[in-house]
């Protein structure tokens, strides 16, 4: 089992269809299929035992996942965005790699001994000046072999690579897709870079379906909402970031007739954007996906039902479930637990997950799974009553101000609650006293004068005074990654400087 | 045999190709047309012709479910015959599908 297989059933059932790029001049499944043939010819003659990716993302992505696969070798796409002492540092666990980069990059990739070819180049040589023959069936790639190793962001400590198994890839894709489930028409954006699971995850969940994948290479409001509009296009996802950024930009025309489905994930969504969206958009499902790299994303979702009757609701709890990360998906179990015992409903713990697609190692040896088969998602949260899952943040986040534990995620809610706030965040600052000391940064919506001192009024108002930030600052913008999420180092450095 | 999750089971008999995603841990027969499946790794015997009175094919993309055994099949080559698991022919399962979410 491997992920070539779904690409060959693909390009059995639809191999005609466009499955990635415009309508008018993308590549068709049995296209695909093709270039990952020729692909992977060219790794093998280069005798690599990975293929580096280090480019925006675009037809060449989906070719080098499938080539790699068909060599047996895994993909491992680097965030392009990345200092030059960072990249070296992390091509160097890479060093009898094959690399697909841009040319800005090739001095840095050649230097540390990979040869290059620019996305372009990939696909030409790759597709030949005709049409290879599909070799014969190399050695069976086995379902234990890494499909795909992804870096972690590295928001909270130094980039780990995850290791994603082809067994964990598959059974993610067949237990959550129906195959040739999409109509012809159908089109998905992908607005997240290849270097997020999600990129990952969405080229094999939408080829499966037999959904044409768009993707938007630099985002921005307008970009994205032309693109909806001109190419028809029907799902795509985003970070709350970029929805944000959709609902509350000036000018823009957001009308979005052809869009049937929105989801979002990657970081916590502000309830105002989700609403405000909802609003907005009431003829579109909104889904929230909840998943790390670790899961091959997507282990918990909010349907689009979900939504509506949250939105529409008068019972606190029905509403509440805005701000919830859902009910597990198929295969996948969730445990709430404080140390080894699993924790009653409503109560907070550490979130812990098992099943087919729970990959949970890294590469270099080391993995978070416990003899049980279930991984720590260093996730806290709780399920309610109904089974919700609700999402407190990462434990590594929390404020440990004296002796007690503060989860930054309920003073950003209060925050949050302000009209004229837009984006907040509660970090712990070095504190000789405490240990730590609680401080906020807020975002005020554009022209807005906002009173720090009445918003920490209002938030002892509804929290305890220990959790009301000793200090709260605005800044014109947080530090967030191109996925949207806080970056909360550079948030502590900044506070400590001021 | 007992069926492995992840392994691809073939037809000695016709295209039929299906991958096993569910699977208890005991043995189970797997017959495609009424002769047996074997994993795609193994030299398959010559082993007869497909019984005509089980010709209920099967359909690229379908899930085959036997819940009560347990057992699940990802049908990755379609084919003409009918495919049973200890005698019973496995249903194919009714699609639930999730909203996209990614």
């Amino acid at each position: 089992m491997n992920v070539t297989m779904l690409l060959d059933m693909a390009a059995d059932g639809f191999g005609d269809r466009v499955v990635t790029g415009r309508r008018e001049d993308g590549l068709s499944a049995a296209r695909l299929r093709e270039l990952s043939f020729g692909g992977a010819r060219l790794v093998r003659e280069a005798g690599a035992d990975a293929v580096v990716y280090l480019a925006a993302n675009g037809p060449a992505f989906p070719a080098a996942l499938f080539a790699a696969a068909r060599a047996g070798v895994p993909l491992v796409p680097v965030n392009y965005r990345l200092g030059k002492d960072q990249l070296v540092r992390l091509l160097a666990r890479h060093p009898r790699g094959i690399a697909i980069a841009e040319a800005e990059h090739r001095a840095v990739l050649e230097a540390v001994g990979l040869p290059t070819r620019t996305p372009g180049e990939w696909l030409e040589l790759a597709g030949g000046t005709q049409a290879p023959e599909p070799e014969p069936e190399p050695d069976a790639v086995e379902s234990e072999s890494p499909a795909v190793i992804i870096y972690t962001s590295g928001t909270t400590s130094a980039p780990k690579g995850v290791v994603l198994r082809h067994q964990h890839l598959v059974s993610y894709v067949v237990g959550t897709v129906e195959f040739a489930g999409a109509d012809a028409h159908e089109a998905a954006l992908m607005s997240v870079p290849p270097y997020h699971i999600a990129a990952v995850s969405n080229a094999l969940t939408n080829l499966f379906a037999g959904r044409r994948v768009m993707v938007l290479e630099s985002f921005t409001p307008e970009g994205w909402l032309e693109l909806v509009r001109a190419q028809r296009v029907t799902s795509a996802m985003v970070v709350p970031t970029m929805l944000a950024r959709i609902m509350y930009g000036a000018g823009l025309d957001r009308s979005v007739p052809s869009l049937r489905s929105l989801a979002y994930g990657g970081a916590k969504m502000p309830q105002r954007v989700i609403e405000t969206a909802l609003r907005e958009w009431p003829h579109v499902d909104f889904v929230n996906a909840y998943g790390l790299t670790e899961t091959s994303s997507t282990i918990a979702v909010l349907g689009p039902q979900e939504h509506r009757e949250a939105i529409a609701s008068e019972d606190p709890e029905v509403r509440a479930r805005l701000a919830s990360a859902g009910k597990p998906i198929p295969g996948v179990d969730i445990e709430i637990r404080d140390g080894h015992a699993i924790v009653a409903a409503g109560t907070s713990g550490e979130i812990w997950v098992s099943g087919e697609q729970v990959s949970g190692e890294y590469l270099g040896g080391g993995t978070a799974v416990d003899d049980g088969g279930f991984f720590y998602t260093r996730d806290q949260g709780y399920v309610d009553s109904d089974g919700y899952l609700f999402i407190e943040g990462r434990v590594d986040d929390t404020i440990i101000r004296g002796a007690e534990n503060i989860a930054p995620a309920e003073i950003e809610d209060v925050l949050l609650r302000h009209p004229d706030v837009i984006d907040a965040v509660v970090v712990g600052v070095p504190d000789e006293e405490w240990g730590q000391r609680i401080e906020a940064v807020v975002v005020a919506r554009d022209g807005a004068e906002l009173d720090v001192a009445a918003l920490r009024e209002q938030v002892r108002g509804v929290l305890r005074g220990a959790k009301t930030p000793d200090r709260i600052v605005c800044w014109p913008e947080l530090p967030r990654n191109a996925t949207g999420k806080l970056v909360r180092r550079d948030i502590v450095a900044g506070l400590a400087a001021t | 045999m007992k069926p492995r999750i992840g392994q691809t089971l073939v037809s000695p008999v016709d295209s039929t190709t299906v991958v096993v995603i569910r699977s208890p841990d005991r043995d189970l027969e797997i017959t495609c047309g009424g002769v047996d499946m074997a994993p795609k790794d193994i030299p398959l015997a010559s082993a007869g012709a497909l019984d005509p009175e089980l010709m209920g094919g099967s359909m690229l993309g379908k899930r085959y479910a036997a819940e009560e055994l347990g057992l699940e099949l990802l049908c990755t080559k379609a084919g003409k015959g009918t495919l049973a698991a200890n005698g019973v022919p496995i249903p194919i399962k009714a699609a639930k599908p999730l909203p996209a979410s990614d």
